[in-house]
């Protein structure tokens, strides 16, 4: 079933009869070339770029919920390519170029959105950084404009630029930013993946791994257990919990971060907007809801639930910059499990195990990562050899110093 | 989430900040034991349930505390002064 114009026309003159399940519900077979554990953005993109790149078909995505019941259904929808390191912004870029043909790629609306990215700058030191870092997203060609103050105020009117402690000086603008509809991304890489042969196995927890000799050739489910020449493992915040079946323990602690959204309102916010001297950022969803979020809560936690001093922390950050944020009226908020590395960069790499793979520490950042996620995974799986711009995304990094820490902090996961 | 501190009693969480894994207190004696530092500074156990950390109750008394607590609840089961705790190995 292929969506067009001319599909959605005919199917509401004739009440909308003719759609048919976006995937399969596959029986599930006793073995498989490989098997992806997580049928999250990540996962499913994985399958999909396995299939889509490099003709491997007999997969099998496993997931102990439903999909795209994790972290790429409980985020802030951003995608932006605004990093500085070598190891990080080619990476970035790749997904956001992935992002700009997803739709018509997967042949699904996604929504993607390029409403643009706005990071304010709050003093003259960090507008020399912001300098600094356009700079460096000049050298992937990811665009990027240094705004003044005046120039910030023709777009963001309404900020609160003579802020006594935080007075907006100017920022940097990366047009290509914005935001997509994160739900459709985990449901077009299904369909994906689904309509190249990928079985999509949902209800089927994964609860160890058959290892003998250091050869993984399998796993043990709830379900029974599933041979497979190849085990990625993509898992997000139980990353932790889940390697640890394998005998690995990793440089990540999982940690929970919050998220909120107003009441719709009427289109106020132009793109995304980032708070420069706290951690706060901003978006507008098309229903009308601010979107917004900040730090993790800085503990270890497995709980999806926050607790008051970040919900406290954040709104003071929205305050500082758009007062006017003080008259919306909350309609939720969440909490997700992130899986904090300690640099703040992710891994895409081979683990000690032979035939065991591990895709996690994406931090908070997961999100706009998902295409290049799975491309530089699926790159991984099926050739054994990283993929150009994923390869300093090693899971041994730290032992040889290669950690490439964005923020510069440090190996403390609730400073990043 | 209150703490409940074993010299100024039961606080809100705002004054304390986090530090990480127990296991921090437990520093390699060997300076030049490359493995057991990498060990010790990058990589966690990550538990989903019972996790041995420290806390320092920063804008409070600037105690360190070794508090051991549940992932999955964020309900705290013991709170102990560091300085009380002797460390054997590592506590992670």
């Amino acid at each position: 079933m292929a969506f067009s114009a001319l599909k959605i026309l005919k199917e509401g003159f004739t009440g909308n009869r003719g759609w048919s399940p976006h995937w399969r519900d596959p029986v599930l077979k006793k073995e498989y070339d490989i098997i992806i554990i997580g049928a999250g953005g990540h996962g499913l993109a994985t399958a999909y770029y396995l299939a889509r790149n490099h003709g491997i078909t007999n997969i099998a995505v496993l997931e102990k919920g439903w999909i795209g019941s994790g972290n790429i259904g409980r985020n802030t929808t951003i995608i932006r390519s605004n990093y500085m390191l070598p190891g990080n912004q080619p990476f970035y870029e790749l997904s956001m170029k992935l992002w700009e043909g997803l739709e018509q790629d997967f042949n699904y609306n996604a929504m993607v959105s390029q409403r643009g990215i706005l990071n304010l700058s709050h003093s003259d030191a960090q507008h020399d950084a912001y300098a600094r870092r356009g700079n460096a997203m000049h050298l992937t060609k990811s665009g990027a404009v240094l705004l003044d103050k005046s120039g910030v105020q023709k777009m963001c009117p309404f900020l609160d630029f003579d802020n006594a402690r935080f007075p907006v000086k100017g920022g940097i603008w990366q047009p290509r930013g914005g935001s997509v509809r994160h739900d459709a991304v985990a449901w077009g890489y299904a369909r994906g993946a689904d309509s190249r042969g990928v079985d999509l196995i949902q209800n089927c927890e994964v609860t160890g791994f058959q290892i003998k000799n250091g050869v993984c050739f399998g796993v043990e489910t709830s379900r029974g257990p599933i041979k497979a020449k190849k085990v990625g493992m993509c898992v997000a915040g139980s990353s932790g919990v889940l390697a640890g079946k394998a005998g690995m323990r990793l440089p990540i602690e999982s940690h929970v971060l919050q998220a909120f959204v107003t009441e719709g309102l009427k289109p106020i916010i132009p793109g995304v907007i980032t708070f420069g001297a706290g951690h706060f950022y901003v978006s507008q969803s098309d229903k009308g809801g601010l979107v917004f979020g900040g730090d993790i809560d800085g503990y270890n936690s497995y709980a999806q639930r926050g607790n008051l001093p970040v919900v406290e922390d954040v709104v003071e950050g929205g305050m500082a910059i758009m007062p006017m944020i003080g008259r919306a009226r909350l309609l939720r908020s969440w909490g997700g499990i992130m899986d904090m590395s300690m640099d703040g960069s992710p891994f895409i790499d081979k683990t000690h195990i032979e035939g065991l793979f591990f895709n996690g520490g994406w931090c908070y950042g997961g999100f706009k990562a998902t295409p290049a996620s799975g491309y530089c995974y699926a790159h991984l799986l099926a050739t054994e050899k990283p993929h150009p711009v994923s390869e300093r995304m090693r899971l041994d990094r730290f032992k040889f110093g290669g950690q490439f820490d964005e923020k510069g902090v440090g190996a403390q996961p609730n400073l990043h | 989430m209150r703490i409940n501190c074993p010299l100024c009693g039961e606080r809100d969480l705002v004054e304390f900040h986090y530090e990480g894994s127990s296991k921090l207190m437990a520093r390699p004696k060997d300076e030049n034991d490359m493995d057991a530092f990498h060990d010790y500074l990058h990589i966690r156990s990550n538990p989903a349930g019972l996790n041995n950390e420290l806390w320092s109750h920063e804008y409070g008394c600037r105690a360190w505390l070794l508090i051991c607590r549940d992932t999955n609840t964020h309900k705290i089961l013991s709170i102990d002064l560091a300085r009380d705790v002797k460390t054997k190995g590592s506590l992670d």
